[in-house]
Formats: C-alpha cells, structure tokens, sequence
C-alpha cells in the first residue's frame, strides 16, 4: 500500500501525533507535578522526595530509588475497570520506571527514594507514553537532578504501514497483519532508554519505525520544555 | 541576564566557563542539571532552583519540630530526606541527662543551626545567640526555594516587613517562618505580608511592590 492511499481512521497524516498539551504544577501539594496529553489521553503525575525511604531494609546505600506507580483510574476507559494494581499496572510501572532512571540522578540521593504517582484520568491508547512524558516534566519540576528530559510516543504498524502516535481505534487494527504498537522513550539527543515491540515486524521497518519516533520526539520535547518554561515565565 | 533553563539544556559553551550548583560540564557546554534560573557570575554558571524540596547546607539556620527524643539528644524533623539530630552537648547550658524534655519536649519548635552534614543525617548545635526553643509568636511555612525573597536582597525585605509590622521575624532556610510580636493581629498581619511576597516572587522590583502593599493595607487598617 502507498503511504498516500492510507487513510488514518481520525484522518491524520502517518507521522502526525494527536494533538498535545503539556502543563506543569498541577498539584499543591506535590514537590513537582505535571499534566500531559495525547489528545483524549490524559496522564497526570505528581512526585515526592527525594525523602527516607521505609523501610529501612529496601535502603540502597550506594544511590537513591525511583519509584514509579502507573495507575488508571476506574473512570478512564467507557467500561469501567476494577481499580487497584492489576498485572498490566505493575508491569508498566517498572517499564516506565526503568524508561526514566537512566536521566534522574539518584546517586545523589543515596538511602532515599523519589515518588512518582501517575494517574491516566482518561484513556485512548499510548497510556504509558502519556505518563512517561508527564513524569519526566513532575521530576524536573520537583527540582530533581536530571541529565536530560525524556520523551516518549507510541509507533503503530497497521498492517504494513507505520504510524505515530496510536489511538485505540488503531490500536484495535485487525486488517492485513494487524495492529503492532511499538512505545518508544529517548532523550533529547535522540538516544532510547526504552522500547517496547509486542507483535511482528522486520528489521528494516523497526529501524524506520525508530526514525519516525526520533522525529517525534523532538516535537514532543520542544512542548515539554516550552510548558517547563511557560510555568515559570507567566507568574 | 537570568534565563529559565530546564535540565539537559546548554546554558553556554565555552573553555572559560565553570559549572557551578546545578550544572554539569560535558566537553566544553555547561549543562543545566535541574530546573531553574540560570545565572552566571565570574565565569561561573549556576543554576538557581525555583521548585523542590529544601537541601540542607552547612551553616543553616533552619527551624524544626521535636521529634523524639534519644538518650543523648533530640532528633529535630527540618523537612529533609536525612534525619537531624541535635546532640545534648550542642545545648547552650547544662541539661540534665534525665530530664531532656525540661529542655525540649515533644512537639516543640526549635531554632538551630547546622552544624555537620554527614553520612549518617544532619547534626545541629544551639551553641549561638538567638538559637533555642521557641518559645511564643506562630510558625508558617513556605517553599524553602522562596526563602531568599521573603529575606531580599540584604536583608531589604525582611527589614521592612519587621518596621511595619512591628515583630520579630526569624525565617529559616528550610522554609519555616517565626514571628513574634506584641499582639497575635501584628504577627498575622505579617504573615500575610509574607504570603504576598511569596505569591508574587516572580515580579520584578519585588521590594517596591511589597511597599505599595504595604500601603494599602495599613489604610484600610
């Protein structure tokens, strides 16, 4: 099929992300918190500490923890969702925590831990990249030491073609091969401390497909650093 | 000039330059570590944090709470990750060892200094002028990264809160606030000043825009 014939279902181009708003200090009492969006996805994330991590057993004498908690609220997706952690949850938890980790300077911080809360409060695919992306601007804006801030998108193959940024209805993709969702995280000089690839795709195309995030990312950095800056400028 | 820098951002390239609180050096680029204000001085680039929580340093002045108390001393809660402790030899007169509590009890709020930053958690000493208990006036607190507003430029600030408003203020580095004055409605007054400046931290000419409220307000008084 030819990049031209296809025909996203909400009529966006292949490599055009949903639209996205970034804000950060959302919450009072959090020391750094952040909104982030993918169009109808929503993630909002608020971080604590660095403080005393309790207890006293899970301490890491050499540097501090990251603790990163991934939760969808039950009102999130149209049929309701038992609240609480689930499998998904926790697995996602440790894939972002793993995602951020490599930019926070826990050295610093050593026996300490740094919380971070994510809440997706309204959900339509790339849940994950959303929340990534809202923790990575909360860490900066707790005034926690960072090499580099984070962004993250979701790559889609539908069928045999590549797409940024999946929404559920293409998430859902059950034409030719289906649906492939690829979320990738980088730094601002494009090198990727996470990703992820449930489903099928060849080499050459996951190279592409890593092109493609590459790009994305940069528009989606250049938004977070504009919100980080906004909400210092505008009081 | 001062620019808001997020981390990961060049602040300037070059050979001369030597990174400062809250900056990296990475081949020849200064690179912001936090988020904040870049400022650079003397060649030296700094990053000033405008969010966060409180960093303790050597020779603080800081104000706690009586935390619990240990057979030797007090541990003293500052709002920091590292617990702080405050030695019954740091005490300016002679406490007893069986009644540590005459001293300081549970709950109580304390004026200190820190002494020694050390693996273990923060040591503090009360061995100064003006270091102690707290005994009257109220406590607020404020984001510790606003402490240098509330105090201004040498002082500037603090000193005419306390010529209006007629009470002694003590601001702590970590953010806590004492004020003691004649009558409870002087110390809220100045608490509400207070919370103005925070509130409007970002403005340019600070001190001036304190004055007018200032004005304002002894008015309608």
């Amino acid at each position: 099929m030819k990049e031209k014939d296809f025909k996203r279902p909400d009529g966006r181009k292949i490599d055009e992300t949903r639209k996205i708003t970034a804000k950060v200090g959302i919450i009072g009492n959090a020391d750094g918190s952040a909104m982030f969006s993918f169009g109808d996805t929503i993630a909002i994330a608020a971080v604590y500490g660095p403080k005393k991590m309790h207890p006293a057993h899970l301490q890491n004498v050499a540097k501090g923890t990251l603790r990163y908690n991934y939760n969808m609220i039950s009102f999130s997706v149209s049929e309701r969702i038992r609240p609480g952690p689930s499998r998904r949850s926790m697995e996602i938890s440790k894939i972002s925590e793993w995602a951020l980790e490599p930019v926070v300077m826990t050295d610093r911080f050593p026996g300490t831990v740094i919380d971070v809360y994510v809440s997706i409060i309204q959900a339509n695919a790339s849940t994950r990249c959303a929340g990534i992306n809202a923790a990575a601007l909360a860490l900066a804006h707790a005034g926690i030491p960072m090499r580099d801030i984070v962004s993250s998108v979701s790559i889609g193959k539908l069928d045999k073609q590549l797409v940024v940024d999946v929404a559920k209805d293409e998430e859902d993709w059950e034409e030719g091969e289906g649906a492939t969702d690829i979320p990738i995280t980088m730094t601002s000089d494009g090198r990727i401390t996470h990703i992820q690839l449930d489903g099928k795709i060849e080499t050459k195309q996951l190279k592409e497909a890593i092109k493609m995030a590459r790009k994305a990312c940069k528009e989606i950095y250049e938004i977070q650093k504009k919100a980080l800056k906004e909400s210092l400028e505008e009081k | 000039m001062r620019k808001v820098i997020i981390p990961g951002e060049v602040i300037v390239s070059g050979e001369s330059y030597l990174p400062g609180d809250g900056t990296e050096k990475r081949g020849n680029d200064i690179v912001a570590i936090k988020y904040g204000l870049a400022e650079e001085a003397n060649k030296l680039v700094k990053v000033i944090p405008l969010s966060g929580v409180y960093i303790p340093r050597r020779g603080n002045l800081v104000i706690g709470k009586v935390e619990n108390i240990t057979f030797n001393g007090w541990v003293i809660d500052i709002g920091t990750p590292e617990t702080s402790f405050l030695p019954l030899m740091e005490t300016p007169r002679f406490v007893n060892k069986n009644g540590l509590d005459e001293f300081l009890d549970l709950g109580d709020m304390v004026v200190a200094k820190i002494n020694e930053i050390t693996k273990r958690g923060i040591d503090l000493t009360t061995k100064m002028h003006g270091l102690g208990k707290i005994e009257k006036g109220i406590t607020m607190e404020v984001n510790s990264n606003k402490v240098p507003r509330v105090i201004g430029k040498e002082g500037s600030m603090i000193s005419m809160i306390k010529d209006e408003t007629r009470c002694n203020i003590t601001v702590g580095q970590n953010g806590i606030i004492w004020i003691q004055g004649n009558n409870v409605e002087d110390e809220l007054f100045a608490k509400k000043a207070i919370l103005h400046i925070v509130e409007k931290s970002f403005v340019e000419g600070l001190t001036e825009e304190v004055k007018k409220w200032f004005e304002k307000n002894r008015r309608g008084k």
